[in-house]
């Protein structure tokens, strides 16, 4: 029988039931693979759901360093049997299967190209614990202990790591590490016999890079850019933004001798709330943002349209989930494009920022609220389900102290005192956008009533068509303004010179990087830009213009990013080829290069100038 | 209503008030509403009340939602920042405006189809969270932007303009902040003036949140026989529970009236108010002998209208926050960014 040999390259998937505890020892699995110097991706794949659903934890391990969901599976660690049959069926062949053989399974329960791995977990828990509770926690570390073993895990590693969780913990910290010892006891006499060809040998490969969730990521960059007020609803898979704001807070904001908290965090009624509070605090001046998902940012709409014509800052984390409004609240999706780049009624467009890990996600959380008080419009900061809730490497957070905050025109009572004209939508600076005043600024100078579009640029109440011009127009001039303050797009060239481009985005990025090399071994040589804003600045009309063909990798059903590109750069549409993958798993670097090739194959074959779609299957 | 640009020229003879204002410079811009409607004289009366208490004006920020009340915040108070928001939205985006800097005035304008139809839901969360403001509903029970259809606030069995009956119970807002937790509660009517002046004075002192409902017949569609907003059927039915006779910034020193007919109510900023009692059962200060004592009356078909509760110590969703002194829209970088080193150790901690 095939085996699959592979020394810090292969896939574990652990199977297991919600709510049974098994989280935090897949996390520990992955953490300890990691402070052996070897790069790892998780990726929880979870229900909707407290107890009791299917629950499966991904880690990809790779020296190389590849981030994105690879796709396949070389071991599977199979602890839940209502998904048995499918968890064996998905096992590439040669793979291996580990599981509780405390029940004994028919023959047929297995695959005869796998190899089985059978420990009775259960049945060693029960002999060894008393309290039920204990019995089925420890199955977990018990499985690890045995992984370490099979694999070559460090168990000082994994001392270690309990150690720093359960300082001050004695008595949890012993039993974990006599778990710990069981697992490994058990794999050493029984399972050694057959040594498996998947290992972990320790290497360097880790750097100083860190290893956090995006919504962690975006919570801090709230704090570290300077919000002050944050007005919320709970909602999948966005909630953790803001605790991890109000954790982040708590430590760092709150005045040690009076107790006081430069924070104020409302949980509204609904997202409308939210956002009417974001709004409102925007308006007066302070820093204020919001985090959602799909649904969310549908109910916000008309506060935004509002946000937009009144010209009021506000930051909205959009952690992106499978969509429609009760679809797939735990699958990832970049499918709000369109409804977040035009959200409201009228004329209205809106500033995106896309991450593509947690370190852009603290970087552009902070950006976005330089950038809403720059703009003075609603800012999103588009992050999805993949990033924000699974722990990824990436580069540390990085602050320069000598950054200050940039709070846009805001007129003093100096400055209209010294008889500086102030015309609260008055284009002066050549630039769109106008100046502003904060409520209580003067007692005589410098008030405004502010209404959505009808009025002139005095703030004067007008239904007049030529001030209705002006304003949309000079709105307008500030979206391409906005296009040069965004964080602009980064190009990696292809190593020789070539008529095919790829635009890519978001949570796309790791997989993307992936595809470019294995499409650079299959000779097929491919620009690669990165998106990391809408408005679009000038240099990605020119990217697109450098190429013929020009493939845009999207992770929804409809293309949302092409039509984006097509709408706002009036771009030939035959020139972009759609990649898309929506079925609410993260998109693969397999995927990603079998697309591509199987279109310039066609193309080779029989060269046409039509979009060829590439989708992938139901 | 009028199209004529209001002079901008003062009387010589105007009085100023404590803080160099005249009454004058409390007004906005010409009201565009229809002659004679009730929420013009809800706009003097706020005028006054400003007046009065030595509100500099810009220290007031005034925040609506839509329709013709939430149109008002343009009349008055023209050196105040405004903002006439969303539907049924302006409680949200005025808790938001008040975190950011409490130390402005804030003074929410709405309709009863902004508050009781479309806002409900962001009425009753105000109220719950204790946002200090005055909260003015210029309440006539009907839609007069869109022509005359029935509001949640019109009564079962009142007829519209058309003729049609309303079969809906009536959202009674004043019942319904009691029932949520406000800490001042007050009905007025747009045609009583002298009793409502002092209600609007005393909601934008009170330091929680505080929630006027102020019936202001509108005259071009619900000022009918067979209406019960109307000028006529509120003079007939308004029946005054408590009066406030006046405010007095300092501690009172004149002799006390007969007990039980006007209490004293200590104001957080130290000042007193005192309320003249019009109904021997009703205990202002006690929450639910004030919603009983409302109920009651309503049933017998009176509109209950004064100061109907009032809790003198109350506090806001500041305090719950415990945010500072200091407004947070004064906060920078100094103040709100942890710096380079503690973000080091946090990426410690990561790895």
């Amino acid at each position: 029988m095939k085996r699959i040999e592979a020394v810090n390259d292969f896939v574990v998937k652990f199977a297991n039931v919600n709510g049974s505890g098994s989280a935090s020892a897949n996390e520990l699995f992955a953490k300890a693979i990691l402070r052996m110097g070897v790069p790892v991706s998780p990726r929880n794949i979870f229900p909707s759901n407290i107890q009791g659903l299917p629950t499966w934890y991904e880690v990809r391990v790779s020296e190389d360093g590849w981030l994105g969901r690879r796709g396949g599976i070389d071991m599977m660690v199979a602890m839940n049997p209502q998904t048995w049959a499918q968890d064996v069926a998905e096992l590439e062949p040669g793979g291996y299967l580990f599981y509780d053989s405390t029940k004994p399974l028919p023959p047929t329960a297995f695959r005869p190209d796998v190899h089985v791995l059978g420990m009775p977990i259960t049945a060693i828990c029960n002999a060894t614990y008393d309290d039920p509770r204990q019995r089925q926690l420890f199955k977990n570390i018990l499985y690890v202990g045995a992984l370490s073993v099979l694999l070559g895990i460090e168990k000082a590693v994994i001392e270690t790591l309990f150690a720093e969780q359960y300082k001050g913990k004695e008595k949890l910290l012993s039993s974990n590490i006599r778990a710990l010892e069981l697992g490994r006891n058990f794999a050493a006499e029984h399972l050694s016999v057959r040594p498996i060809g998947l290992e972990v040998q320790r290497c360097d490969k880790v750097g100083n890079r860190i290893f956090v969730d995006g919504n962690t990521a975006a919570g801090l960059g709230c704090v570290y850019g300077g919000a002050t007020v944050c007005g919320w609803y709970p909602i999948t898979p966005s909630t953790s933004v803001v605790e991890a704001f109000q954790n982040y807070c708590s430590k760092l904001r709150v005045d040690a001798a009076t107790g006081e908290q430069r924070f104020a965090i409302v949980q509204a009624e609904d997202e409308i709330a939210s956002i009417g509070m974001v709004v409102g605090a925007g308006w007066n001046g302070a820093r204020a943002f919001t985090a959602t998902s799909g649904p969310g940012v549908s109910l916000m709409t008309e506060f935004l349209g509002l946000a937009y014509f009144a010209e009021i800052p506000a930051t909205i984390i959009n952690v992106q989930r499978g969509g429609p409004s009760t679809g797939m609240p735990t699958r990832t999706q970049q499918a709000d494009i369109l409804a977040c780049a035009y959200a409201s009624h009228g004329d209205t467009k809106h500033v995106l920022l896309f991450p593509q890990d947690p370190r852009e996600c603290f970087d552009q959380a902070a950006a976005a609220l330089d950038l809403a008080d720059r703009l003075q419009t609603p800012v999103f900061v588009m992050t999805d389900l993949d990033i924000g809730m699974n722990t990824r490497l990436c580069e540390p957070f990085a602050w320069d102290d000598a950054r200050e905050y940039d709070r846009g025109k805001v007129m003093t009572a100096a400055e209209l005192e010294a008889g500086r004209d102030f015309g609260r939508y008055k284009d002066v600076d050549d630039d769109g956008i106008p100046w502003r005043t904060l409520p209580g600024t003067h007692p005589t100078l410098g008030s405004y009533f502010t209404r959505g579009t009808t009025r002139d640029a005095y703030a004067r109440y007008s239904e007049a068509g030529p001030d209705y011009l002006y304003n949309v127009q000079r709105l307008l001039k500030k979206f391409a303004t906005a296009a040069t303050l965004v964080p602009q797009p980064v190009v990696t060239p292809a190593a020789r010179k070539t008529r095919l481009g790829v635009l890519y985005f978001g949570s796309t990025a790791p997989a993307m990087d992936e595809a470019l090399v294995a499409l650079a071994e299959s000779h097929i040589h491919v620009d690669a830009m990165r998106l990391r804003a809408f408005p679009f600045p000038d240099s990605v009309e020119a990217f697109i213009a450098e190429h013929d063909e020009v493939f845009v990798v999207e992770q929804n059903r409809d293309g949302q990013m092409k039509s984006l590109l097509v709408n706002e750069l009036e771009v030939d549409p035959h020139q972009l080829v759609s990649v898309r993958h929506y079925d609410g798993t993260p998109i693969t670097a397999r995927f990603i290069t079998q697309a591509i090739l199987a279109h310039v194959h066609a193309q080779a074959v029989a060269p046409k100038r039509t979009a060829v779609k590439r989708e992938q299957s139901a | 209503m009028t199209y004529l640009t209001k002079p901008r020229l003062h009387h010589p003879s105007l009085t100023h008030n404590a803080v160099g204002y005249t009454r004058r410079d409390y007004e906005g811009k010409i009201s565009t509403l229809c002659a004679g409607c009730g929420h013009d004289s809800i706009s003097a009366a706020i005028i006054q009340a400003c007046w009065e208490l030595d509100i500099e004006p810009h220290r007031v920020a005034k925040l609506s939602g839509i329709g013709c009340s939430s149109k008002t915040p343009d009349y008055f108070l023209g050196a105040s920042h405004g903002f006439n928001t969303v539907h049924g939205r302006m409680p949200s985006v005025l808790t938001g405006a008040n975190l950011a800097n409490r130390e402005l005035l804030y003074l929410g304008i709405s309709g009863d189809g902004d508050s009781a139809s479309i806002g409900l839901g962001q009425f009753a969360h105000l109220v719950r969270r204790g946002v200090r403001m005055a909260y003015i509903v210029e309440n006539n029970g009907v839609y007069g932007l869109t022509k005359g259809q029935f509001s949640a606030t019109a009564d079962k069995g009142s007829k519209s303009k058309k003729g049609v009956v309303n079969a809906d119970s009536p959202v009674d807002l004043v019942g319904l902040a009691l029932q949520l937790g406000a800490t001042y509660v007050g009905r007025g009517f747009s045609g009583d003036k002298a009793q409502l002046v002092p209600l609007i004075k005393g909601a934008l002192q009170h330091r929680g949140m505080a929630v006027l409902d102020v019936i202001s017949p509108c005259v071009a569609f619900n000022n009918h026989a067979g209406s019960t907003r109307s000028y006529d059927y509120v003079r007939a039915h308004n029946e005054a529970v408590s009066r406030i006779d006046f405010i007095d910034l300092a501690p009172a020193t004149t002799a006390e009236p007969a007990p039980g007919e006007v209490i004293e109510l200590p104001q957080a900023d130290g000042s007193r108010m005192r309320l003249r009692k019009l109904h021997a059962d009703h205990d202002p200060t006690d929450r639910a002998s004030a919603m009983n004592h409302l109920m009651s009356l309503q049933a017998e078909g009176e509109i209950p209208t004064g100061l109907l509760y009032i809790e003198p110590e109350a506090d806001d969703l500041h305090v719950a926050l415990k945010t500072p002194a200091q407004a947070l829209n004064q906060l920078g970088a100094r103040e709100l960014c942890p710096g380079s080193q503690v973000l080091a150790q946090l990426n410690a901690r990561l790895r």
